[in-house]
């Protein structure tokens, strides 16, 4: 079992989160310039470490915000996680 | 050595102690015809094949522990070849005509028992899709049967066919040809066999580092010295990428775990496969009594063999909701593999942008029915340097040119498979 710190809510069950995979393929900028190999190195091609791997987690059943997680994938570790945007103040 | 029932009785004599060993040992030679990296089921039939088919026998199969203890050893054994898209239906099928005259070719008793893999039917919907599907695998030459609600009663007792039924059955689609099979006999028959034609079998040999000039492949490193060879293919599943990565190539791979579990053994009470798409379940009993059930994948990236309790508690709920009676069962033992998830849920056979390079991956839930057709296909590959028409479109560049193979229609999200 996971426990995955929110950077909202703080620490929480893995069950409340959905994966959203690799957090380490930054969408280009303008896709319609790209090649055909860029743009499938882009989708498809992945690094799949065995090891730490930066992924998005969305709190889906918590404060719904999309969140950057390192996680281990060897040992599940987790061992950080931050917000992709700034938190909207009141 | 051919078994039979006369080695049987003569070796009864001796008490059972002189039976020759399956395969050898070997020591590496420092120079192989083809290197396979992996020795799972794939890798074991590929070489096998590659002897078999193409008289190619100075073969290694390098396996970093001990063979068959991948996910082939720990998976469900679930054969079948009902699929829906053209490429994969043929190529399942072909694989599953290879299983059904195995244990012949092998003269190693692989246990494949046809009988009839059930996919339920929970809603209207479900029974629509099924009848696309069922015409589309016998345009193609393959066994389908669409069953209403009494057949399926009739056929699984045990199913909760109640009004008040957590996941109410309409019906179901029944393949009879598919079934089961026994993964460490295949992978022994496997290994006896390619042995037998000259392949050396090397364990306890990881590979470390793939030597590349510009680009050709002159071998590998391992934890046995540098091995040179003409041609290298990867067979090595979950650690696909990683074996990839050492030559400097990326593939469209994920790995995700996916655990397996096992009731203690019980009466006969299950003769067939029952699997529920919509709840994500699947369940068989083997022949020593006990129930295997498995069901989706854990849902992120994991090398870990081994699973998580959220999803063993969603897939042990969910066969207690389609089997009332398996409640009272306790489970023995988990057993977590870790898949080579493709972006389309299809496999990879290819020669890779290396010249002398191939890669065999991508076979998410369903690689152990693949394992005769995957390594015949490979062998064609690798021998002939292109692919059989069979797997002509596992291609790497088919994501490249739009031509994925997505029976899920879930696009690249691999733990959606
Ligand atoms: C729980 C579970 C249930 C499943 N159920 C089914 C099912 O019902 N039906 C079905 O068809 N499929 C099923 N599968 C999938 C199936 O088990 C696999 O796709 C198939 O067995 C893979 O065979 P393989 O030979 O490719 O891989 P493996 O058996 O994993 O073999 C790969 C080998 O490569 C070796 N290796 C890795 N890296 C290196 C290296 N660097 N050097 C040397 N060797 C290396 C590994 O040690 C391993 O032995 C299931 C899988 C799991 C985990
Ligand atoms: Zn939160």
């Amino acid at each position: 079992m996971l426990l995955i710190q929110c950077p909202f809510c703080g620490p929480r069950d893995q069950v409340e989160f959905s994966y959203g995979g690799d957090a380490g393929v930054p969408r280009p900028a303008d896709p319609a310039a790209l090649s055909d190999d860029k743009w499938n190195a882009w989708l498809n091609e992945r690094d799949n470490p065995a090891g730490e791997h930066d992924e998005l987690w969305q709190h889906s059943m918590g404060c719904r915000r999309w969140i950057g997680v390192r996680r281990n994938t060897l040992s599940h570790e987790v061992v950080s996680s931050w917000a992709l945007q700034p938190a909207k103040t009141a | 050595m051919k078994y039979s029932i006369f080695s049987l009785a003569r070796n009864a004599v001796s008490f059972h102690r002189d039976w020759p060993l399956a395969w050898r040992s070997p020591a590496p030679k420092s120079h192989y015809d083809v290197v396979i990296i992996g020795g799972g089921g794939h890798g074991l039939a590929t070489a096998y094949y590659l002897a078999k088919e193409h008289g190619i026998t100075n073969v290694a199969v390098l396996e970093k522990h001990r063979i068959g203890g991948g996910n082939t050893g720990c998976d469900t054994t679930i054969v079948r070849s009902n699929y829906y898209l053209t490429a994969n239906a043929r190529f399942y099928e072909h694989s599953l005509r290879l299983w059904e005259g195995l244990s012949q070719d092998l003269d190693f008793n692989v246990m494949f028992r046809p009988r009839g893999v059930l996919n339920l039917a929970h809603t209207h919907a479900d029974l629509e899709n099924q009848a696309r599907r069922g015409n589309a695998m016998r345009l193609n030459g393959i066994d389908a049967l669409a069953l209403n609600r009494p057949e399926v009663a009739s056929m699984v007792p045990d199913l909760d066919m109640s009004p008040t039924a957590r996941h109410p059955i309409l019906g179901g689609l029944l393949q009879p040809r598919g079934g089961t099979a026994r993964h460490d006999a295949v992978v022994w028959g496997y290994a006896r066999g390619a042995d037998s034609r000259g392949v050396d079998i090397i364990h306890d040999c990881e590979v470390t580092g793939i030597r590349r000039d510009g680009n050709r492949v002159l071998g590998v490193e391992t934890t046995q010295g540098f091995i040179g060879a003409g041609k290298v293919g990867i067979a090595a599943a979950s650690h696909s990428s990683v074996v990839a990565g050492m030559a400097g190539l990326r593939l469209p791979i994920e790995s995700h775990g996916l655990q397996a579990m096992v009731s203690e053994p019980v009466k006969p009470m299950l003769d067939a496969v029952v699997t529920s798409d919509a709840v994500f379940c699947c369940v068989s009993q083997s022949d020593k009594g006990e129930l295997v059930i498995d069901g989706n994948v854990d849902g992120y990236n994991s090398y870990a063999q081994r699973g998580n309790l959220p999803v063993l508690e969603r897939v042990v709920g969910a066969a207690v909701a389609l089997f009332p009676s398996f409640s009272r069962l306790r489970l023995l033992r988990l057993r977590g593999g870790v898949m080579d998830m493709s972006m389309d849920g299809s496999p990879i056979i290819a020669k890779t942008a290396l010249d002398n390079f191939y890669v065999n991956c991508g076979w998410c839930y369903g690689g152990f029915k693949a394992t005769p057709g995957s390594g015949w296909c490979f062998a064609h590959t690798i021998a002939q340097d292109r692919p059989h028409e069979l797997n002509a479109a596992f291609t790497l560049d088919r994501y490249t040119l739009g031509r994925a193979i997505d029976e899920r229609g879930a696009g690249p999200t691999p733990w959606l498979h």
